[in-house]
């Protein structure tokens, strides 16, 4: 039965900011992704996936409708149980600026567990394995944790931040992965290895990923394409550019 | 846990401009306990011109006037007190002894103070510090004189030195010399930081006799009567003071005494706490004392506010580390106590640092301090109220971090993951 918990269940929402920003307002009638599954979503710039994927991960909240995460209820939950929920079962990508400057790579990996004890449990029982587990991830992204690992994050360059910023997605191996453009800042080649070692980790550890993506050519890796206009309705209606 | 380390963490990060503000919050400490040291010590050198006289009799005057020419000889008395009147003062049972003051003439503009040989012995300053002699020693001879400090220093005068009075307390004193009386300079005192240093000391029968022929107030010559030789022969007690310094057996006994001595009805004569007439003094002149606390006060404000301009400042590059907190489930209360954190670590060290560089600075220039101005900075173990105004700074840096926090916090709240501008 629990196997067909989808990871993401929107039903029947509606958001807008607060009436200082815009009179922007996003609705969707229904959106799933399932268990394990991997989607990629396109849509026009500034056509509300960033405000679709802070709903998702309960940084907002929508004026009506129903968040379901793994099967829980975002909507009945309160602001810092939301927060909580979000640390324990979400890894999140973004476009670039992944990393705190001023901590390691492998703080910067380490960071997810210090807000979440059940991924801190997850990826090892004493700190030396906790540790251990962080640079194996480091190392499958081509991290080498002895040295990129050690230096500051501000350092390294984008391609490696990505990279790192995906370790910590992945540690403590969330049940979602939600990535918000992360190649996009990466040149051809980078992409494709980037992809390679996040499809790898996603099969690992059994989560279920949404991507963020202007680029058609990755598509393929995808079990699904979900294209923003077919589940959402964007109000007031805007110029689609691709 | 993570919070503070991440706080101390990105601290480190702008390690340029934090170290620029911890500084500016220390330099403003420093100076406010600076100043409440030197309000302390200044107070504490001011009241303690005196100490272990429990009463300065006078000619019935007021008692800061009193004290001011009795004790820092600043004006002139009124009238003077009777020998009779001292006899009668030290007659009373509660009077354990009593040091005559006889003031009116001056050493190229010093103060003569004529007086007995147990002023040495029982004028106390500061904490009941008695008065040493650096060289010489008290006035054996009728025409002996003791030099206060700065007297010597000054005039450049040592053991064995011959100086003339001059009549009177101006500046200029031609025709009004005691040409004929020079006194041998018997011994110079140590340094006190108080009027001491800059009195003549000289003893009462001296001034009797300087004075023989000058009833008139100008002097009238009585042929070859006054060389020292003759002086000496004649009957030299004191017949009149200026005033009297007065110790008691108990101190309990001081406000009788002094009632006796107010309603004393042979002559009209004034009796005077000299601690409490300091402290009214102190009272009127402490105005500057109180300007220069809230002087410093204001600076220690304008450094808490250059760290609170700094912290905002920042917040708007820092947009992006308080999204990926969120993201990794920091919740907004947590950057709240983040930047707070922030700002009350940098006023914490800023206040430490101001302490202890005030203390290192203090033992260091103590010395100079002392030879400069006269103050005695006295270094003790750090007082409460010090230890209440590091900690109201470091409470009022924390209060003002609410304001960059509060902003952070609502950035996080409104931001969510995605920076939106």
């Amino acid at each position: 039965m629990r196997d067909n918990i989808p990871a993401i269940q929107l039903s029947d929402i509606d958001f807008r900011w607060g009436s200082a920003r815009s009179d922007f307002r996003i609705q969707v009638k229904n959106f799933r992704l399932e268990k394990n599954e991997s989607a990629i979503l396109v849509g026009p710039s500034g056509g509300g996936k960033s405000t679709l994927l802070s709903l998702i991960c309960g940084t907002v909240r929508p004026q009506n409708g129903i968040t379901k995460i793994l099967g829980n209820d975002l909507e009945n939950m309160s602001n810092s149980t939301r927060d909580n929920f979000r640390a324990d079962n979400i890894g999140i990508i973004f476009q670039q600026f992944n990393l705190l400057p001023y901590l390691s790579a492998l703080d910067n990996v380490l960071l997810p567990l210090e807000f979440s004890l059940k991924r801190k449990q997850t990826s090892g029982k004493t700190k030396q394995k906790i540790k251990s587990e962080a640079k194996r991830l480091l190392r499958n992204l081509s991290i080498t944790p002895e040295t990129i690992g050690r230096q500051k994050a501000a350092t390294l360059s984008i391609g490696q931040q990505q990279r790192v910023a995906a370790a910590r997605a992945f540690i403590g191996s969330p049940k979602l992965i939600i990535a918000d453009e992360p190649t996009s800042s990466l040149d051809e080649n980078s992409q494709e290895e980037f992809l390679e070692q996040l499809f790898y980790e996603k099969n690992a550890t059994g989560a279920s990923l949404l991507m963020v993506s202007h680029n058609p050519r990755i598509t393929k890796r995808f079990d699904r394409l979900v294209k923003l206009e077919n589940i959402c309705t964007i109000l007031p209606k805007q110029e689609l550019v691709l | 846990m993570i919070i503070p380390r991440l706080a101390w963490k990105s601290i480190m990060n702008r390690r340029f401009t934090t170290i620029l503000t911890i500084l500016s919050i220390a330099v403003s400490t420093s100076l406010l306990l600076g100043v409440e040291k030197i309000r302390k010590s200044a107070r504490a050198s001011f009241i303690n011109t005196i100490s272990g006289t429990d009463l300065v009799v006078g000619a019935r005057t007021g008692g800061v006037q009193l004290l001011l020419y009795s004790v820092f000889h600043i004006g002139d008395a009124t009238a003077n007190v009777t020998w009779k009147t001292v006899i009668d003062i030290k007659k009373r049972r509660e009077v354990k002894w009593v040091v005559p003051i006889a003031l009116g003439d001056s050493h190229r503009g010093y103060r003569v103070v004529g007086t007995s040989k147990e002023y040495f012995k029982k004028f106390k300053y500061r904490r009941n510090i008695p008065l040493t002699f650096t060289t010489g020693n008290k006035f054996s001879d009728l025409f002996d004189t003791v030099l206060g400090a700065d007297v010597a220093r000054s005039l450049n005068y040592k053991i064995g030195d011959k100086i003339v009075l001059a009549h009177g307390t101006g500046p200029v004193s031609i025709g009004k010399d005691h040409g004929d009386t020079p006194f041998r300079v018997s011994g110079i005192l140590e340094y006190t930081g108080t009027p001491v240093d800059r009195a003549v000391h000289v003893s009462m029968e001296a001034i009797e006799a300087i004075h023989i022929g000058w009833e008139t107030g100008a002097f009238s010559d009585q042929g070859n009567k006054k060389s020292p030789e003759n002086l000496r022969k004649l009957d030299l007690r004191p017949k009149a003071v200026t005033a009297l310094y007065v110790g008691l057996k108990s101190r309990m006994s001081t406000f009788s005494l002094q009632r006796w001595i107010n309603t004393y009805l042979q002559e009209p004569i004034t009796a005077i706490l000299p601690g409490v007439i300091f402290g009214q003094l102190w009272s009127m002149i402490g105005n500057v004392e109180k300007a220069l606390l809230i002087i410093s006060t204001m600076v220690v404000f304008t450094a808490i506010l250059g760290m609170i301009i700094s912290i905002l400042a920042s917040l708007n590059e820092r947009r992006r580390e308080m999204a990926i907190l969120r993201a990794v489930g920091a919740q907004p209360i947590q950057l709240f106590i983040l930047f707070s954190a922030e700002a009350t670590t940098i006023a914490f060290l800023g206040a430490l640092i101001g302490f202890f560089s005030l203390y290192g600075v203090l033992f260091l220039i103590q010395p100079f301090i002392e030879n400069l101005t006269g103050l005695y900075m006295e270094i003790t173990a750090p007082e409460w109220n010090e230890m209440i105004l590091m900690i109201t700074i470091v409470g009022a840096a924390m209060l003002a971090g609410i304001v960059p926090a509060f902003r952070a916090y609502r950035t996080s709240l409104s931001d969510g993951l995605m920076i939106r501008d």
